[in-house]
């Protein structure tokens, strides 16, 4: 059974900014589907079995970047070539 | 650099039987063509923001990351090196925060799966010979580069530029073995050294090297005993310093606060703290985030490594301890030159490039004059040319010039190089300057240049003739220095000291 | 070059874009609209994934599946409505509004891929570009009446496809007839080494429909609680026209069943919790506020951008990996997928297909699923293919209630052809 401060974890961790009204109504929602996850307690570990597909690797060759027009298409909010973003202290 | 005065740990507070325990986490950029998840070219720093930026390393929605095989080369390499294991699987896992310089909310790293682990790396330390170990060695994504605008104290916004996201990286973590700053050090031009050995690292790209250092005082014994995880004092973690001075710098500034805070009673609180290079102190910093949890789990758009077959048929290149042994059975050199010229490829490859004309001159000149010289203007041994640096070799040997001339005309062409990256030839600044030795040919009647400035010397003093014929022998001393004087260094002291006997004898 | 006129009667919400002069070149699906999934990149023209946060993009890149269509000359006329990132199983989860059954308008068309499907189903486009992650190809096929491919996982490049769960989906054909889905399977499985998940192993090949002598196992869980029995009886029908079609039926046990939908629902979380962190408004979407602190801005982002079902999905992948809790759910929910692949490796042992019902019930009336759990639930028969990996296909074997009821299809690794087959034999059944 998880709580609403549980929640309100979840949601600092998940950086989310869960609202008050959302606290109670994801806090009953998760009990049930938690519950329901909890099925997943009678699962045994076994090992994993190997994965075929190893190693793809590509060669250390230049491709073109982008111009970088095309990179900064899709901010409206660019300086000297930088995108902005929030403070971060 | 080898030629550093090294600074000790101040000496106040810290009971006899306390010890320093380092341990260090470095983050070495591997000097790939192409970034570790695309085809971007890393070579960025002359270039402005965001022009060596793709969909992948951009993070656009619905790309994906491809694995760089020389990246897992290099980082075997590295493993060999540090004499780890190699993983029989490796994988690659998300470390999940939210942070401006991170394009796609996780950085790829390696978590529970590194591709080496357990190996060692043996320094010169503090009582001799010792053996650091190494905890592991992975690979992960360098995140971009952030530049905070605004007032210093409070940052309006931040730039952000991901020329530098995807710089394939791999981070090395020693167990805390360091017992001292300059063990500290010392740990850390030796792995440069030999990675720069690997031909897998390029110490002169700014920011190539970042370290984080652990450190705590703890009573001594106590980690060999109580072992790691379970300080009795806090221990210190010191984010991001940028370079090999500043390790060594940030730890004693560490030691020090720490021991007052000891001596004053007070409790040390673990923390994470930051290096402020320009003041050479380190500030109690916030977190990234509030509480750290990565949430790491498996990279799911990348396949494992089985790379355990490829890393034996790697052929590691001669590393700096087997360089020494050689240049020591080789060449002859002492042990601490031999140390010392092979503590940076460069410099090794420097010295063998002009050996053949006197192995002990050459590593005389470059161990106890050149790298002085080089350092104190602070240029790197790359920008002389070994061409000239053998000619002067050369006069040196057969005594056209005297050792001080030999360090003057050596000065005069670092000068040149540092202010124009060129410089003339070492014959001909000898000329120019007119700094070739001067061999006395000692006739009394002769047009000999010793012999004039002799003369000269003895009646321009006097006094000192007089001592001299009055028992005082150290009175010749004086009057030799006054002819070294009058020949400007360029007579060879025997055929002064001859000359002017000569002249007193007959006087 | 070539174009299509394209000015359909959306009427069914099917499309978030529509392209009415798309290009058109000579090769294989050279003159055929086809409608892409707006989850998929395409160069120049906005890619939403049915999200707020997403408002405003325009990928300056295609995506591989993209390009191959090009290559053959396909005319992209839209990018179709589905559930916000994929998320849902009803296309009633899209920042546009929901997409409308063209087989019922008062019934979803099933999800996520939900506005490919209407547009199939209405006539709209000869075929569609889905993804499935848990289902959301063949859920939509099923409650709309088409067909619908889930390739094995590996077979088609996901280069391009915004991630939502990435080691669970795959992009896939819809159409109305095997035939034609068998033709864009073709044209999708060209090897793209930028996705390192894939092989290369190109389909080629002609739907058979001979199924004599296959072997197709029916598991007992397929038919049991919660499978609505008139959907389980048509499907049951369908299978019995295969047996008449010379196919031996072998009844058989899955019992990793049981544990299937937790260790989908806990892995599609997590990796989504973790995709869905790269939209903070710096590179593209709604601009970040510079005036607030980063985690108030990404907070806001994540807030105003997303839908509540994504809020939640991204809530609970945080928890299934967060610190005390991954053992619990995240290992946990690999081990059980490792015995669904277990499950699906012993039963290959013995039979060449795996089929049943595509989905428990026939498509839901619109606004009648609200709880998500309930709605999770109804994934159940489409989850497993996913989890393994192996090829799954949807395609109409009857209807209920006047509805579409898919059967489905699930073969082996990298043998897609298998399941085409036995879909052409189906749909040979169903028409004679």
């Amino acid at each position: 059974m998880i709580e609403e401060k549980d929640v309100e974890h979840i949601a600092m961790l998940a950086d989310i900014g869960i609202t008050k009204e959302e606290l109670s109504e994801f806090t009953g929602k998760f009990n049930e589907i938690l519950d329901y996850f909890d099925i997943l307690d009678q699962v045994e570990e076994t090992g994993a079995s190997e994965q075929e597909l190893a190693n793809i690797f590509r060669e250390d060759e230049i491709v073109p970047s982008l111009p970088r027009d095309e990179v900064l298409a899709n901010t409206r909010d660019a300086e000297d070539g930088f995108f902005r973003a929030p403070r971060v202290m | 650099m080898s030629a550093t005065p090294v600074t000790q740990p101040a000496n106040t507070g810290m009971a006899i039987d306390d010890e320093v325990i380092v341990g260090l986490e470095i983050h070495c950029q591997l000097d790939t063509k192409t970034k570790l998840f695309c085809g971007c070219s890393t070579d960025y720093r002359d270039d402005p923001a965001n022009t060596h930026v793709c969909p992948i390393c951009l993070g656009l929605p619905g790309s994906l990351p491809r694995v760089n095989r020389k990246a897992v080369e290099y980082a075997l390499r590295v493993g060999k090196a540090l004499n780890c294991g190699i993983a029989p699987e490796a994988e690659f896992a998300r470390k999940n925060y939210f942070y401006p310089d991170l394009d796609k909310g996780f950085q790829i790293t390696q978590y529970d799966k590194p591709i080496a682990v357990k190996g060692y790396l043996d320094i010169e330390g503090d009582d001799g010979e010792k053996r650091v170990r190494i905890t592991r060695v992975h690979m992960e994504e360098d995140p971009g580069r952030l530049v905070h605008k605004g007032a210093a104290d409070r940052p309006k916004y931040t730039l952000v530029d991901y020329n530098r996201a995807g710089i394939p990286l791999i981070e090395i973590v020693t167990e805390p073995d360091l017992r001292s700053p300059k063990e500290a050090r010392r740990f850390l031009n030796k792995l440069r050294a030999t990675l720069e050995y690997l031909g897998v690292f390029d110490s002169e790209k700014e920011g190539s090297l970042r370290v984080d250092a652990n450190i705590s005082i703890q009573p001594k014994g106590w980690f060999e005993r109580e072992g790691k995880g379970k300080a009795d004092r806090g221990r210190v973690e010191i984010k991001n310093i940028s370079s090999y001075k500043g390790v060594e710098k940030a730890l004693t500034f560490e030691i020090t606060r720490q021991k007052n805070l000891i001596r004053r009673g007070q409790k040390l609180e673990s923390a994470t703290r930051h290096f402020v290079e320009t003041r050479g102190v380190t500030t109690s910093s916030r977190s990234k985030e509030m509480e750290q949890d990565y949430r790491y789990f498996p990279e799911p758009d990348l396949r494992p490594l089985r790379v355990c077959d490829w890393a034996m048929e790697i052929v590691l290149p001669e590393l700096p301890d087997a360089r020494r042994a050689r240049f020591m059975e080789q060449y002859g050199c002492s042990p601490i030159h031999a140390r010392t010229l092979t503590g940076e490829l460069k410099l090794a490859e420097f010295y063998e490039k002009v050996a053949d004309i006197d192995t002990a001159l050459a590593a005389t000149w470059i161990a106890d004059t050149l790298l002085g010289e080089l350092n104190y203007r602070d240029m790197s041994i790359t920008l002389v040319p070994p061409e000239q640096f053998r000619e002067l070799l050369v006069l040196l040997r057969e005594g056209s010039v005297t050792d001080k001339s030999g360090v003057e005309v050596l000065r005069v062409l670092l000068d040149q190089l540092k202010e124009t990256g060129r410089c003339e030839g070492a014959r001909a600044c000898v000329d120019r300057l007119g700094l070739r030795i001067i061999v006395a040919t000692p006739t009394l009647t002769g047009e000999d240049p010793v012999m004039e400035a002799a003369k000269e010397a003895l009646a321009e003093q006097p006094q000192a003739v007089a001592d001299y014929r009055a028992g005082r022998k150290e009175a010749l001393n004086f009057l030799v220095g006054q002819v070294m004087k009058k020949t400007r260094g360029c007579a060879k002291p025997g055929d002064v000291n001859k000359v002017l006997a000569d002249l007193l004898e007959e006087g | 070059m070539a174009s299509v006129t394209f000015s359909p009667d959306d009427r069914y919400n099917a499309f978030i874009t529509t392209l009415s002069g798309a290009e058109t070149g000579p090769g294989r699906l050279s003159g055929i609209p086809v409608a892409v999934k707006d989850n998929i990149s395409t160069r120049g023209i906005p890619t939403t994934c049915a999200s707020r946060i997403l408002t405003g993009y325009i990928p300056p890149y295609d995506a591989h599946v993209v390009t191959l269509l090009k290559r053959e000359g396909a005319a992209i006329v839209g990018k179709t409505n589905m559930d916000e990132f994929g998320m849902g199983t009803t296309t009633e989860n899209s920042a546009f509004g929901p997409t409308l059954n063209p087989a019922d308008p008062t019934r979803v068309p099933g999800g996520s891929s939900g506005g490919s499907a209407a547009a199939v189903a209405s006539g709209m486009v000869r075929m569609a570009l889905g993804t499935d992650t848990g289902g959301s190809i063949r859920c939509p096929a099923a409650f709309c009446g088409i067909v619908g491919l889930k390739p094995t996982y590996g077979r088609v490049s996901r280069y391009g496809l915004i991630a939502y769960a990435n080691s669970l989906e795959q992009i896939g054909p819809m159409a109305r007839n095997v035939e034609d889905v068998s033709l864009l399977m073709e044209v999708l499985t060209i090897h793209d080494p930028r996705d390192s998940t894939t092989i290369a192993c190109p389909y080629r090949h002609t739907p058979d429909p001979t199924i004599r002598g296959l072997k197709i196992g029916v598991p007992e869980e397929f038919f049991g609680e919660g499978v609505d029995p008139r959907v389980a009886s048509v499907v049951w029908e369908a299978i019995t026209r295969l047996e008449a079609q010379g196919a031996e039926i072998v009844t058989c046990r899955m019992p990793s069943m049981a544990f299937a939908l937790a260790a989908y629902y806990v892995t599609c979380t997590s990796e989504a919790s973790s995709n869905l962190a790269r939209f903070d408004g710096v590179r593209y979407g709604p601009q970040a506020d510079t005036r607030r602190t980063w985690h108030e801005s990404f907070q806001e982002q994540r807030r105003e951008g997303f839908g509540t079902e994504v809020r939640r999905r991204i809530m609970l992948g945080t928890f299934a990996l967060s610190s005390g809790y991954y053992g619990k759910y995240y290992a946990k929910a690999q081990a059980a997928r490792q015995q669904v692949r277990n499950d699906f490796l012993r039963l290959f042992r013995t039979v060449d297909v795996i089929a049943g019902p595509t989905m428990p019930t026939v498509a839901f009336r619109l606004g009648e699923k609200t709880d998500p759990l309930s709605m999770y639930l109804s994934d159940v028969l489409t989850v497993p293919a996913n989890l393994a990996g192996v090829p799954a296909i949807s395609v109409p074997c009857g209807t209920s209630e006047g509805l579409p009821v898919g059967l489905q299809v699930m073969g082996q690794w990298f043998r897609d052809e298998n399941v085409i087959d036995v879909a052409a034999a189906c749909e040979q059944g169903v028409s004679s």
